[in-house]
């Protein structure tokens, strides 16, 4: 297996995004690619603004700034990705839409190419069996925000050979962030806790077994949890953890998984969270981590 | 802010050791503070006045009705309930749950809260369900953790290392569960699937054995 050198990135949403800024920060030559050039431009600034406040922050040598913008290339062409040694995926989660485009990556990357998901929830095994080549394929979930982040939960496929993850492990770990190995399984680690554990929470709100204020207090208090779960969920967002519900409860069939009634009426009612200045808790700002 | 004493029955897990909010306490205070794995019994034994401030009761697993009573969801009058949280063999956290039922008097919540919050502690208020908050949240998610171990989604230290980088938790579940007694968290977590009757209160294999070895090395 070659080493890494060149990053492809498929997909400019927020995880794409904040991944490019981790792969060009730590010295990759990367490539981000999405079909919409107005998500390229964009991630092209928040990028550079993210950088120049790491600067301020002194996080980042201001020489630094220059070369890893130097080193972010952004793309509408897929083919613009042929030269990429390892290619991580963070589009929409739908199988049918991984599938169509690891079929298009398969067609102009080379054989030496790994190709990465970052799903947080579609089983590895399905999304490589719609690659082309199972065997080199791993699966890379960053945190997000990925830029600040240093957890990767990292899981091989059935047909995952072991130099491909051991080279996707060394990788990882070259890009500065910490990767756990874990088993191809819903929601691997955290998204398998995190999401039924938030749910419960939402669930004593609903049976009026304590307020949103007291649930939250106790827990940091009692666990020395730095946000409490409704707070969490909060930045989460209502209609996205009914996203991962859906996408969790389909998979597993845990009845904890399932989205509790409460989050459905908090959407029609338009309290999603943070971002709407009203979730659990109210808000005076709906500015999202930090930004 | 009241005067409160304490009744003494039994060991309290809530307080094991001196504590300033033991050293509040007054001989004659008008509120009554129940301590003890007995506290419940002990009210019982020896009601207060019903125009005391607050009465409060030391809870284990038990809700605040088996001591007070309950009728028709109108119950709750000047008492309370409360413990502060404690994993297993661990010291106890600066956390109260303080427990009322639905007519319990805003006073003497008040009141009850204004004495342990005087002494340092932190206070949240629940109503009286099994678990209160921090056990009804934490035991699916310890048992669901120990389950996952079994079944090898990841390493012990991979699924601590994790929960903790990517939700900032000081302690991952199994060390945590390691340090504190799984016996303990048997116990708990059988308590709340009794009372409950959900498969995810069911204790984990892992508890179960801990229990079963517990017993026999206090044989």
């Amino acid at each position: 297996m070659n080493e890494i050198r060149t990053v492809g990135i498929a997909g400019c949403g927020t995880m794409g995004a904040g991944i490019a800024i981790v792969a060009a920060r730590a010295g990759f030559r990367t490539r981000i690619h999405d079909t919409r050039a107005e998500a390229i431009e964009k991630a092209r600034t928040q990028t550079e603004a993210f950088l120049r406040k790491s600067v301020e922050r002194g996080k980042l040598a201001p020489g630094k700034l220059p070369e890893v913008m130097a080193a972010w290339t952004g793309t509408t062409k897929l083919e613009d990705l042929a030269d990429c040694d390892i290619v991580i995926e963070a589009v929409f989660e739908d199988l049918a839409v991984k599938h169509e485009l690891f079929a298009q990556l398969d067609a102009v990357c080379p054989a030496h190419t790994i190709f990465a998901s970052n799903t947080s929830t579609i089983s590895i095994t399905e999304i490589a069996g719609g690659s082309g080549r199972a065997d080199r394929f791993v699966g890379m979930h960053f945190c997000l925000p990925a830029q600040l982040m240093k957890l990767v939960e990292m899981s091989p496929g059935i047909n995952t050979t072991e130099a491909t993850f051991e080279t996707a492990w060394r990788f990882c770990e070259a890009l500065g962030q910490k990767p756990v190995r874990t088993q191809d399984s819903p929601g691997f680690i955290l998204n398998y806790f995190l999401i039924p554990f938030n749910n419960d929470a939402i669930r004593l709100v609903e049976q009026g077994v304590a307020e949103p204020a007291d649930i939250d207090l106790a827990i940091k208090t009692a666990l020395g949890y730095p946000m409490g779960p409704l707070e969490l969920l909060d930045l989460v967002g209502m209609d996205t953890q009914r996203l991962l519900c859906e996408a969790m409860h389909g998979l597993t069939h845990e009845p904890r998984a399932a989205c509790p009634p409460l989050v459905k009426r908090m959407i029609a009612a338009g309290h999603l969270g943070k971002k709407t200045g009203r979730g659990f808790h109210a808000y005076g700002d709906t500015k999202m981590f930090g930004a | 802010m009241s005067t409160y004493r304490v009744i003494h029955a039994g060991t309290s897990r809530s307080f094991p050791d001196a504590h300033p909010f033991l050293e509040g306490a007054q001989p004659d205070g008008d509120a009554f503070v129940f301590l003890g794995e007995h506290a419940g019994a002990a009210f019982i034994d020896n009601t207060p006045p019903g125009d005391a401030p607050f009465i409060a009761i030391e809870l284990g697993t038990e809700c605040l009705g088996e001591h007070t009573g309950e009728s028709r969801g109108e119950e709750g009058c000047n008492i309370v309930g409360f413990a502060r949280y404690r994993l297993g063999s661990a010291e106890p956290t600066a956390l109260v749950e303080l427990v009322r039922q639905p007519r319990t008097t805003p006073e003497a919540l008040a009141a009850a809260r204004t004495a342990f919050e005087a002494a340092g502690l932190v206070v949240a208020v629940c109503n009286d369900f099994p678990g209160r908050i921090v056990d009804r949240l934490v035991r699916p998610y310890f048992n669901a953790a120990l389950r996952r171990l079994d079944e090898k989604l990841a390493t012990a230290d991979d699924l601590d290392k994790t929960l903790m980088l990517g939700l900032g938790y000081p302690e991952g579940p199994i060390a945590l569960l390691e340090r504190t007694g799984l016996e303990h968290h048997h116990d708990v977590t059988r308590a709340l699937y009794d009372a409950l009757g959900q498969e995810a209160y069911a204790p984990a294999r892992r508890a179960q054995v801990a229990r079963r070895r517990a017993l026999r090395d206090a044989e």
